[in-house]
Formats: C-alpha cells, sequence, structure tokens
C-alpha cells in the first residue's frame, strides 16, 4: 500500500476563523502533482500556505508526511506567490539559491562542499547558474523567478508547494518549469501546484477547481469539464 | 599631519572617545545591517527613545544611565512587541505614540533632577568627551554580545529580512527571531547612549549600514562598509569637533548621514550613466513584501 504523503480530510482553510474554502479531501501519493486552479482570490494561495504550515486549518485534519503542517522544513519546500524580489538586498543569485539549504543548515551546521554541490546543480537546472554571481537586484522579473525556483530545488525536498511558478515567466520559463515538476516527480517527490493555466495541469495527476469553494476535483479529464470550468471562471476556456 | 594625529596624541580624552567612538560604529555596523535590511529603523528609533526614561530616572536615583537604559529598552521592547502584534495594522501609529510617550516620560522625570537642561543635554546628546575605561569595557562587552548575536541568528535574521512565510517555511520561529533582533538593536542603543545620545543614534545605526546597501554585493561587505564608514565618521567627527568647537556626538552622526548622502548622489549619478543591461525577454513583474504574521 502506498505511502500517502498530503493527506487532508473535511479540510476548512482560511485565515483567522474566517473560512475561505471549506471541505478539502486529499490523499496525495509520491510523484503525484495535484494543480489547484482558480481566478485571483479563489482561494489557491490560502490552500497552499495552509499545507506550508504559514496559516492554522480553521478546522479539519491536515498531515503533511504524517505531521501537521509546517513541523518538517527539510522535507517540504515552499515558493510563495511573487516571492519578495530581495531587490532592495545586497544579495547575489548565489546566496539567495544558498538560503534554501537554511532549513537542512540550522544555527550553526557549516555549509560543505555537498550544499555547495546542491546549490550550483540547482541554479543550473533553473537555468540561472549564469548569473549567479550577479545581484539579484538587477535581474529581470522573469530571472527573479528562476532563482526562487532554483531556491525551491536547493531545498532537496519531498514536497513542492508552488504558489504561481509560471508567473512572469515565457513560453521558454514555463517549459522549464514543466519539465523541473516532470524530474521531481520522477525522484518521488509529490507536487502541489496553484495556477491561472489550464496548461499547466496536462501531465497532472489531479486538478482542483477552486472558486472559494471545491468547485471540482479529479483527473484532469474529469474536473476540467466545460460545465465545471465555466462555474469556476464564468465561461469556458477556448482549449 | 599633526593637525590629523595630535589631538587625539596630545589628550587622552579624545584618545577614549575615538576608542569608545569606533567600538559604537563597529557594534551600529553589525545591528544597523540588519535593521536596515529588514526595515526596522523606526522601530530602532523607537528603542532609542524608549530608553530616555530609564537613563532620567537612573541619574535621578544615582544609578548607572546603563542599567536604566537597559530597563528602558525591555520595556519598550515588550510595549513594540505588544503593538506590533496587536495592532498589526496600524503598527507604525502605535509604535510612534509610545515612543513619543516614553520621550515626554524621560522628559517629565528629568524635569525632577536640578540639572534638568544639563541631564537632558547629556542623555539626548551624548558625552563622548567624558567616556572612561569602565565605559570602553562595557562598550567592548556589548560590541561581542552583539556580535555574537549576529554571527549566531545570521541566517534566520537574513531570511527575515527577505521574507517572513520563508523563515518559517526555513523551520526558524518569526516570534523568537525578530525578539532576538530586537534584542540586538536594544544592547547596541543601550551601549551607544553615552556615546552619541540616545536622539542621534539611530543616524549611527542607520547611516553608515545604508551606505554599505548602496555598494554592498554581499551581506557581509554590507556590514564591512558601514563598520569603514561609521569608524571613518568617529575620526571626521572628532577632530572637527576638537578644531572647530562644536558638539561630538552630533558631529560624527552628521559625518556619517553626509558619507550616506554623497554615496547616494554618486550612485544614482552611476545609474544613471549605465543602461539597464536585462537580456532576457520575461516580463518582470510586481515585487513587494509578503508578511505573514503567525
Amino acid at each position: 500500500m502506498a505511502t500517502t504523503i498530503i493527506s487532508a480530510d473535511h479540510l476548512c482553510v482560511g485565515y483567522g476563523k474566517k473560512p475561505v474554502i471549506e471541505g478539502v479531501t486529499l490523499a496525495l501519493q509520491p510523484g503525484e502533482l495535484l494543480v489547484l486552479i482558480g481566478t485571483n482570490g479563489s482561494g489557491k494561495s490560502t490552500l497552499l500556505k495552509t499545507l506550508a504550515g504559514l496559516i492554522h486549518p480553521v478546522h479539519g485534519e491536515l498531515h503533511v508526511l504524517d505531521h501537521h503542517a509546517g513541523q518538517l522544513p527539510t522535507r517540504v519546500a515552499y515558493l510563495p506567490q511573487h516571492p519578495v524580489s530581495s531587490h532592495t538586498l545586497p544579495l547575489q543569485v548565489r546566496d539567495v539559491v544558498a538560503m534554501g539549504r537554511y532549513a537542512h543548515l540550522g544555527l550553526f551546521k557549516r555549509a560543505t562542499k555537498d550544499d555547495q554541490i546542491i546549490v550550483e546543480d540547482s541554479m543550473r537546472r533553473a537555468g540561472i547558474d549564469e548569473q549567479a554571481s550577479k545581484p539579484i537586484r538587477d535581474l529581470s522579473g522573469g530571472q527573479q523567478q528562476r532563482t526562487h525556483l532554483a531556491q525551491v530545488l536547493a531545498r532537496q525536498a519531498e514536497v513542492l508547494l508552488l504558489d504561481e511558478p509560471t508567473a512572469g515567466l515565457d513560453i521558454n520559463g514555463r517549459k522549464l518549469v514543466a519539465s523541473l515538476v516532470a524530474a521531481e516527480r520522477a525522484r518521488g517527490v509529490t507536487v502541489v501546484m496553484a495556477t491561472h493555466e489550464l496548461l499547466d495541469a496536462e501531465h497532472a495527476t489531479s486538478v482542483m477547481l477552486l472558486a472559494q469553494r471545491v468547485v471540482a476535483v479529479g483527473p484532469p479529464d474529469v474536473a476540467l469539464r466545460d460545465e465545471f470550468l465555466r462555474e469556476c471562471f464564468g465561461f469556458t476556456q477556448p482549449h | 599631519m599633526n593637525y590629523f594625529v595630535d589631538p587625539f596624541t596630545n589628550n587622552e580624552f579624545l584618545r577614549f572617545a575615538l576608542i569608545g567612538g569606533i567600538l559604537v560604529a563597529l557594534t551600529c555596523a553589525i545591528a544597523g545591517t540588519f535593521v536596515v535590511l529588514r526595515g526596522l529603523a523606526f522601530v530602532g528609533d523607537a528603542l532609542a527613545h524608549g530608553v530616555l526614561p530609564g537613563i532620567a530616572t537612573a541619574l535621578l536615583l544615582g544609578v548607572s544611565g546603563i542599567v536604566g537604559a537597559a530597563v528602558g529598552a525591555v520595556v519598550m521592547m515588550g510595549g513594540v512587541s505588544l503593538v506590533t502584534r496587536r495592532f498589526r495594522l496600524s503598527g507604525d501609529t502605535a509604535i510612534g505614540l509610545l515612543f513619543v510617550g516614553m520621550l515626554a516620560l524621560g522628559v517629565i522625570i528629568t524635569s525632577r533632577s536640578d540639572a534638568f537642561v544639563g541631564d537632558l543635554t547629556r542623555i539626548l546628546f551624548g558625552e563622548l568627551l567624558g567616556v572612561s575605561g569602565t565605559d570602553l569595557l562595557m562598550q567592548l562587552c556589548a560590541l561581542a554580545i552583539v556580535g555574537a548575536i549576529a554571527f549566531v541568528g545570521r541566517r534566520p535574521f537574513l531570511l527575515l529580512s527577505v521574507d517572513e512565510g520563508l523563515a518559517r517555511t526555513s523551520g526558524f520561529s518569526i516570534r523568537i527571531f525578530h525578539n532576538v533582533m530586537l534584542t540586538m538593536v536594544a544592547i547596541t542603543v543601550v551601549a551607544s547612549f553615552q556615546t552619541v545620545g540616545t536622539l542621534l543614534v539611530l543616524g549611527m545605526l542607520i547611516a553608515p549600514a545604508a551606505t554599505g546597501a548602496l555598494f554592498a554585493r554581499s551581506i557581509s561587505s554590507m556590514m564591512t562598509i558601514a563598520a569603514i564608514v561609521g569608524t571613518l565618521s568617529t575620526y571626521i567627527g572628532l577632530l572637527l569637533s576638537y578644531h572647530f568647537d562644536v558638539a561630538a556626538g552630533a558631529t560624527i552622526v552628521f559625518t556619517a548621514v553626509m558619507f550616506f548622502a554623497l554615496a547616494a548622489v554618486f550612485t544614482e549619478v552611476r545609474k544613471s550613466l549605465t543602461k539597464p543591461s536585462n537580456s532576457e525577454h520575461e516580463h518582470p513583474h510586481a515585487h513587494g513584501h509578503v508578511h505573514v504574521h503567525i
């Protein structure tokens, strides 16, 4: 029997006691990809923040790797929506990516050669290695997004929670995110990704349509039916 | 040469002032770097003003000003921590009122003293030329403690400066490390009050670090530049103070602020002379601080 990586039962997420989405039930296995689709304010980010442990569930059950959310920083990595560009901070790309290792290093451990190799490898995979020594404030929005993706990869986590990872990226950047997600899943990483784009759901194991409630959930061909899309977006996407 | 060195070789009080000023500059460079990175200037100002009633009470009771400043800083930190938790949306207003209230209380307490104006001036603007050997020892201890806190807390401090959520998801408590950072700032303020005074300490905390932020490519280089600017400001300020008979603490802080102004003008001119070189055809998108309060 496969291990359940993320399990939620009648989960209600929101801020404080104010619910945003109710009745979320999940059972994600290793290597699965759940894509959350919805408009702005639909609750995608709220659900991801709850999975990351940044906000507490309003009520209901939630377990990530058999622990409460947010308790396993070395095994779960989270990419926030519009991650802070750090543009005012005197940091090079390499420094920002290296921060992905801090969960493993804690306060006192010294970064080893292995940590450096992981950082270099993550930058190469995210296509930002040529900018490694550049100050992040000198980069374009897309290059900054790649830097933050590299930081998430450097965590070498078992669960990736990505909030609109393709935001600000051109077509090559979008392909890169798709291939990175595929590569991570191939090594057994479970991915939950929020997006506006139906194309991003192409290779998902399951899709959850959100509109401040769960409109539909299931494999892409079931959840992305016209009637659900109309309910979620108010119109049918021309795909 | 004599003009630049003699004042310090001929006068012990000026030598002590220089050493004390440099110790404060180094402490401020470390704490100030994180204050600038995390955008805590306002909280730093609040702490600086918060120590006033503590110092005033201590002087009135005949206790060491440092002890009073420490008590004042602890009370102010508790207040800042409480209002930032309770009044998230109006934190600036609450902290602003808190520090003005503490400042007023400090003046009220000082006004009970016979030497009201003298005491108040001493607290607000420092008494750098009266630094003793014991003061230097205390400032050295403060430098060591602040250095140790910054070294141990460098990772969570950096994460907090980038994004509170990132600190939390990396396994570091936002509340604990925010308070540790405030403690570090409070120690710096307490240790610096005698040198530049509570009114001007913010200048030493912010100006050198902000100058560093303009040029640095890493946190350590920012700190190094801040230390150099702070040290130079201390030396130049003391020299000007000696030769032109002007207030030492204020001249040091003014010099530090001038360093920042010149650096800001220089970087602006340099920026306007070089074209942006973003080669990748991707859309820049809006970036804002994502503050997650737990």
